[in-house]
């Protein structure tokens, strides 16, 4: 089938009337070796070949784990009605229209969305989504240089690992001064930042709860962070705030985070979410679009996309950002989510995957050889154990049981070799717990 | 009408030279061109700013214009009433609706920007 649709004959009259010999002439302002060169893809395959080729792929992988992965995306319970509402045909697509008020319905779901980030974060406003956890940090220190003007940020090391290496590709090209601060006891170290903190500073960034499972008030930080005239960025766990102090109470000014736990799958790749909500007064330096309600002409209630000057189709290069509504129905997904949890729901859940953690922490510390990395007074649902080998040898000892026991940290902090980083969702029922402090003894102790 | 004794620049800003002071704002061609003005981002004072730099953006309801520095110099006031009641602009661009003054390094840098009557012909010769 050609999935070109003009002919030979057609290309020879287009490249006869802009005086071109031929199509690869066109490309002759793109230095060779930045060509790609031959592909050596391989031949075709009929439709059903390929059915079996992804149908052999998807069967290598393994669904049927138990699993205490967690490190920023967590296996949540997702409620078949979420499904069925997501994917009906009304909001069936991933962009917000290009005739946005045309939409109403996808206007207010936008709205929605962004007025439970509000509630969430405990901040002013926020926007209409971003691309995931990451890149959401990302836009929030570019969105403190903006409303800064300075060029230095600091980066406390319990921030995810995988954040901080995107954050570093993203902004490798434009001469801004990151420091990175070494954490301590598995928490921001406040002395450190205090010392990288100067006039120059737009920002610090932190996660509650952080990659270690440590949660903090962070309020002092933010204070730090304030009395430099930096900005305190705060990048959170969205089910963990059903219980914890929000970061607005905490005195942040930019919160962003990872949107997957609120009815999202966890999968290679995504898609996810990221989410981004700040202080009235920085609403104009935000990147993102905004859905705003109002009122027409006759004095009925709706919706419109606001602040648009400062985005791509108007402020062009000069916008904010060129950010725009991808994520709209991961949006959606996570509005529907948190509206069938609903306000009790919420820290319900939250309850449930902290008390479970708990026991799971219990259970494991008796474990012979397993220790605390640290002194984990305070955590959510995510802690990181001391085994006496690898961890990565120990988990792929568990792999084979059919279980992943957690994230070996010794990936991104050399020094722990022997960590675990052990995640447990409401998913996690007591005889999972008790199966994976079982295999865990068995294989410690052989 | 296009008021006597300002300076006028390309971009349509207009200068009020007051010693080395100059006061800046947008003609009344550019306010109506842009619409209705709904926010204005000012320079805050002491802001340091080379000819050419972006000095102020204005932001009507689907639009936003960037408002260029007519020469070197250091920011000493950005317009509060602006601040609070951007229509300002769209109803006074030449009094009310200025945007920022600014102490000029050197003002005769501005030898080179338009009187009023360059300034009409040069929106006549733009319009055709």
């Amino acid at each position: 089938m050609p999935f070109i649709a003009n002919t030979d004959e057609q290309r020879r009259q287009m490249l006869a009337d802009i005086g071109v010999a031929n199509a690869e002439d066109l490309f002759a302002d793109i230095p060779p070796e930045l060509r790609c060169g031959d592909l050596n893809l391989p031949a075709g395959l009929t439709e059903q070949e390929v059915r079996y080729r992804m149908q052999a792929l998807a069967n290598r992988n393994r669904t049927g784990m138990v699993s205490f992965l967690g490190g920023g995306f967590y296996d949540h319970f997702i409620p078949a009605a979420l499904d069925a509402l997501v994917t009906r045909s009304e909001f069936y697509t991933a962009y917000t229209p290009y005739q946005p008020e045309i939409s109403q319905g996808t206007l207010q779901a936008i709205y929605e969305y962004q007025s439970v980030m509000c509630r969430l974060t405990g901040m002013d406003a926020g926007n209409a989504s971003l691309y995931d956890g990451g890149t959401a940090i990302y836009e929030a220190i570019m969105m403190a240089l903006r409303i800064t003007g300075r060029r230095r940020v600091i980066v406390d090391d319990s921030l995810n690992p995988i954040y901080r290496k995107m954050v570093r590709s993203y902004t490798t090209n434009l001469g801004i001064d990151l420091i990175e601060t070494p954490s301590f006891e598995g928490l921001p170290d406040r002395a450190r930042i205090e010392q990288e903190l100067n006039k120059d500073t737009a920002a610090v960034i932190v996660q509650n709860p952080n990659f270690f499972g440590r949660i903090d008030d962070l309020s002092d930080v933010a204070e730090l962070a304030h009395r430099h005239g930096a900005l305190l960025v705060m990048s959170v766990y969205p089910i963990a705030l059903g219980i914890l102090k929000t970061p607005g109470e905490m005195g942040a000014d930019i919160v962003v985070g990872e949107g997957q736990s609120l009815g999202m799958p966890v999968s290679f790749g995504g898609p996810y979410l990221g989410f981004m909500t700040t202080r009235e007064k920085y609403v104009r330096k935000m990147p993102g679009r905004i859905v705003g309600r109002t009122v027409d002409a006759q004095g009925r209630s709706g919706f419109v996309l606001t602040l648009q000057a400062r985005e791509q189709h108007i402020r062009r290069e000069k916008a904010m950002s060129n950010i725009c509504s991808n994520e709209g129905l991961c949006a959606l997904t996570s509005l529907i989510f948190l509206s069938l949890l609903g306000k009790e729901g919420l820290p319900e859940l939250a309850q449930v995957c902290a008390d479970k953690a708990s026991y799971a922490r219990k259970r494991l510390l008796e474990v012979p050889g397993v220790t605390m990395r640290f002194p984990n007074k305070w955590y959510f649902n995510e802690f990181v154990l001391n085994l006496p080998m690898p961890a990565d040898r120990v988990t792929r000892e568990l792999l084979n049981r059919g279980i992943a026991a957690g994230f070996p940290l010794g990936r991104y902090w050399p020094e722990m070799t022997n960590c675990l980083l052990v995640a447990v969702t409401e998913k996690r029922t007591k005889q999972d717990i008790d199966f994976l402090a079982h295999a865990l003894e068995v294989i410690l102790c052989s | 009408m296009i008021p006597q004794g300002l300076l006028y620049t390309n971009e349509h800003e207009w200068v009020k030279l007051d010693g080395a002071v100059g006061t800046v704002g947008i003609t009344d061609h550019a306010q109506s061109a842009l619409g209705d003005i709904t926010f204005v981002e000012l320079p805050p004072a002491g802001k340091a700013l080379s000819k050419g730099d972006e000095a102020c953006v204005v932001e009507s309801c689907k639009a936003a214009a960037s408002v260029y520095t007519p020469a070197d110099g250091s920011v000493t006031e950005g317009n509060a009433a602006v601040d609070e009641d951007p229509s300002l602009v769209n109803s006074d661009p030449y009094g009310q609706g200025w945007l920022y003054k600014i102490a000029f390094t050197d003002a005769g840098a501005l030898a080179g920007l338009m009187n009023a009557e360059q300034y009409a012909q040069f929106l006549e010769e733009q319009e055709h």
